[in-house]
């Protein structure tokens, strides 16, 4: 391996990968059987942080940074003017266990911008992974792309040696797709989906017969969907998401915030903000769907199209639903339990356990750890102490905001300047 | 009655011992300390406890009965907190146990269980950084070696993470502050001392002992960090909170 070509192309082929944000090295339950390197049991682990705040758990690169495809939204588009390089399969494989040798990683992620055909590339992003398994007797996470349009036959392949496989969808609506990306057709994204969905749910009936069948792609699938580029509100985006997780069985659904590189005039001029807030209530709205037991239409709906910027998803629908306030702590159910303001599935977690001990009040809830700012308006304890005023949803928003700091003040400031 | 001080070797068999010892003389003030942590306990009476297996074991069966495992395995971590005082909330949280009738391990209601709860977490938290931020630097003698100062005793607590993991490779994994650390053979994880030369600086990598492609695999690595890094999304804060400072000046992409 030469060491100042690699170094560049490393440059070159990492910066190009740095917008997909999946980053998760967990559910794979690959153990370490055969005396090989790495184990990919337990809990994903981000071995650093970027100053970007991002989690650094994969090596994460592109093959080839060629492309023959013009997607508006992607720097490595064929008609942007940047540097282009790809790298050998030896090349990759020996930085991935080099690197997780030194417990930088957690294993690859390897993407690639689509030279000659789709099936070209798929191929060479197996042949990683195959020599990886087989020759390295490497048992660390992998994590391919799928790449739109590739045949059956390779998608099969694929999953028997990674971990997890994912195509983005980037662009949530049909008409953005065609806008952003004229080269690209809807259903070659879906097809290497589907055959991926369909061979998990296969390989999964017949490890129950016989106990030796391989693998499949154990940490399952996951997408990403750019957010900001092509004037989608929330209400598209949170429905496609909860199309792709009911219909493709997704793990994950990644939101990725746009940052401009572009001067193309469909797209956010170059220096337009990164909407970093939205894309956290976006993801503070995933976790609700799959975590606390909320659905995609209780949260957003053809009344309620955007997400609040200025208050969290869960505190947004409790005040359009006062009706179902208070909940008495000591009583009620897990489901409601998660449904109040402040009160996330960890303190959920503990108050079902304690209260079987005595009736909960006021302090003991502090020190489980609720945000007692949020929940103090919306649940009743073992105390004479509560909010008895019947307040409206917009005093108790002006209450709760009054007393709250968040961290994206600076970001706010301007609109709430607006309507105080 | 006048308060007791119970003195024990630092080990977790001691402080088991300790326990014992409260029980079998229906001690009702009695405190628990390390002998190598400096304490004044003006008015009390001290009384040195010897470790003994036997005694421990006892103490540890007889909690795994009034306890669940997730429970007993808190106690275990916020011993190895090494925090002041953690001794005496043990010591409360495991009377709790032993004094009632039900099972009241998980009485979050209850101050002595919150508490060994949140420490077991924070030492919990520390194992996980550690498993993320060993940074593994290859000797001419061909062992992958890091140091490691972490704020609670975890090198017992991700042995076991290491072994399975870096199963084809030996490794030691040594931590400066208690200057103590783990060795594997590729059979074996063995714990051992170590001598340093002098001056040795552990931030960096000396030629002298370390291989010449670890310089190479440093400089890809930090040159990956970098290019991986989106400036337009800068977050410092959030960067912080996740690696706090501490620890920067044993992970080789911080290093300047």
């Amino acid at each position: 391996m030469s060491f100042t070509r690699t170094l560049e192309k490393l440059k070159i082929l990492a910066d190009a990968a740095k917008y997909d944000v999946s980053c998760s090295s967990s559910g794979s339950k690959r153990t370490n059987t055969n005396k090989g390197l790495g184990d990919a049991t337990g809990m994903g682990i981000c071995h650093s942080y970027t100053e970007d705040g991002r989690c650094v758990s994969l090596l994460k690169i592109l093959l080839t940074n060629h492309c023959i495809f013009d997607c508006a939204y992607c720097v490595t588009r064929k008609s942007n003017d940047v540097k282009r390089a790809a790298f050998k399969v030896q090349e990759v494989v020996d930085l991935t266990i080099n690197f997780y040798r030194r417990n930088y990683i957690e294993g690859l992620f390897l993407s690639s911008g689509i030279f000659k055909s789709a099936d070209y590339t798929m191929e060479r992003l197996v042949a990683v992974a195959k020599k990886l398994r087989l020759e390295e007797n490497f048992n660390g996470y992998i994590h391919l792309k799928s790449i739109p349009g590739a045949s059956d036959e390779l998608m099969r392949e694929a999953g028997l040696y990674a971990d997890r496989l994912s195509v983005n969808i980037e662009i949530p609506t049909k008409s953005g797709l065609k806008l952003l990306a004229p080269d690209k057709n809807f259903d070659d994204f879906i097809k290497p989906m589907n055959k991926v969905k369909n061979e998990i749910i296969q390989y999964k009936t017949e490890k129950k017969i016989i106990k030796s069948t391989p693998k499949y792609a154990p940490a399952g699938q996951s997408t990403q969907m750019i957010v900001g580029a092509s004037g989608e509100n929330d209400f598209q985006i949170l429905k496609t998401a909860e199309h792709y997780y009911k219909n493709y069985n997704l793990k994950r659904v990644y939101y990725s915030g746009y940052v401009p590189i572009s001067l193309d005039n469909r797209l956010p001029k170059i220096g337009t903000e990164v909407p970093m807030l939205r894309e956290n209530r976006l993801y503070q709205s995933d976790w609700l769907t799959r975590f606390y037991g909320f659905q995609t239409n209780e949260i957003v709906n053809l009344n309620h199209q955007n997400l609040d910027l200025d208050i969290d998803p869960k505190l947004s629908w409790a005040l359009r639903n006062l009706h179902e306030f208070p909940v008495d702590v000591n009583t009620a159910d897990k489901r409601m339990l998660a449904r109040i303001p402040g009160v996330g599935m960890k303190s959920v977690a503990k108050i079902l356990m304690a209260r079987k001990y005595r009736r909960l009040n006021w302090d003991h809830l502090k020190k489980i750890g609720i945000a007692f700012n949020r929940a103090q308006y919306f649940l009743v304890c073992d105390s004479n102490i509560f909010e008895r005023r019947d307040l409206t949803a917009e005093k108790l928003k002006a209450k709760i905001l009054k007393n709250s700091k968040s961290k994206y003040d600076k970001m706010l400031s301007p609109q709430l300047n607006l309507f105080s | 009655m006048q308060e007791k001080t119970l003195i024990y070797d630092g080990s977790f068999d001691g402080f088991l011992c300790c326990v014992f010892y409260v029980f079998e003389y229906k001690l009702k003030n009695a405190k628990i300390q390390n002998e190598f942590v400096q304490q004044n306990a003006l008015f009390s009476e001290n009384e040195k406890i010897t470790a003994n297996k036997e005694k421990a074991d006892r103490v540890w069966k007889g909690l795994k009965t009034k306890a669940s495992t997730i429970s007993t395995t808190k106690i275990y971590y916020a011993f190895l907190s090494e925090q002041a005082g953690v001794e005496n909330i043990l010591l409360d949280y495991i009377t709790y146990i032993f004094k009632s009738n039900k099972k009241v391990d998980t009485d979050f209601t209850n101050d002595s269980v919150l508490k060994t709860s949140k420490i077991a977490k924070n030492v919990s938290r520390e194992k996980h950084r550690m498993e993320a931020f060993v940074r593994f630097k290859l000797t001419k003698d061909a062992i992958y070696f890091a140091n490691i100062e972490p704020d609670f005793n975890v090198l017992p607590l991700i042995s076991k993470h290491f072994k399975s993991r870096y199963a084809d490779q030996k490794w030691v994994i040594y931590d400066i502050k208690r200057n103590y650390g783990l060795y594997y053979d590729l059979e074996e994880v063995t714990i051992m001392q170590m001598e340093f030369p002098k001056n040795f600086d552990f931030s960096k990598t000396d030629k002298n002992f370390f291989s010449e492609e670890e310089f190479e695999f440093q400089t890809l690595w930090q040159n990956y960090f970098k290019s991986t890094n989106i400036t337009e999304r800068k977050n410092m804060k959030l960067h912080i909170q996740h690696v706090p400072k501490r620890y920067w000046k044993y992970l080789s992409e911080k290093q300047p």
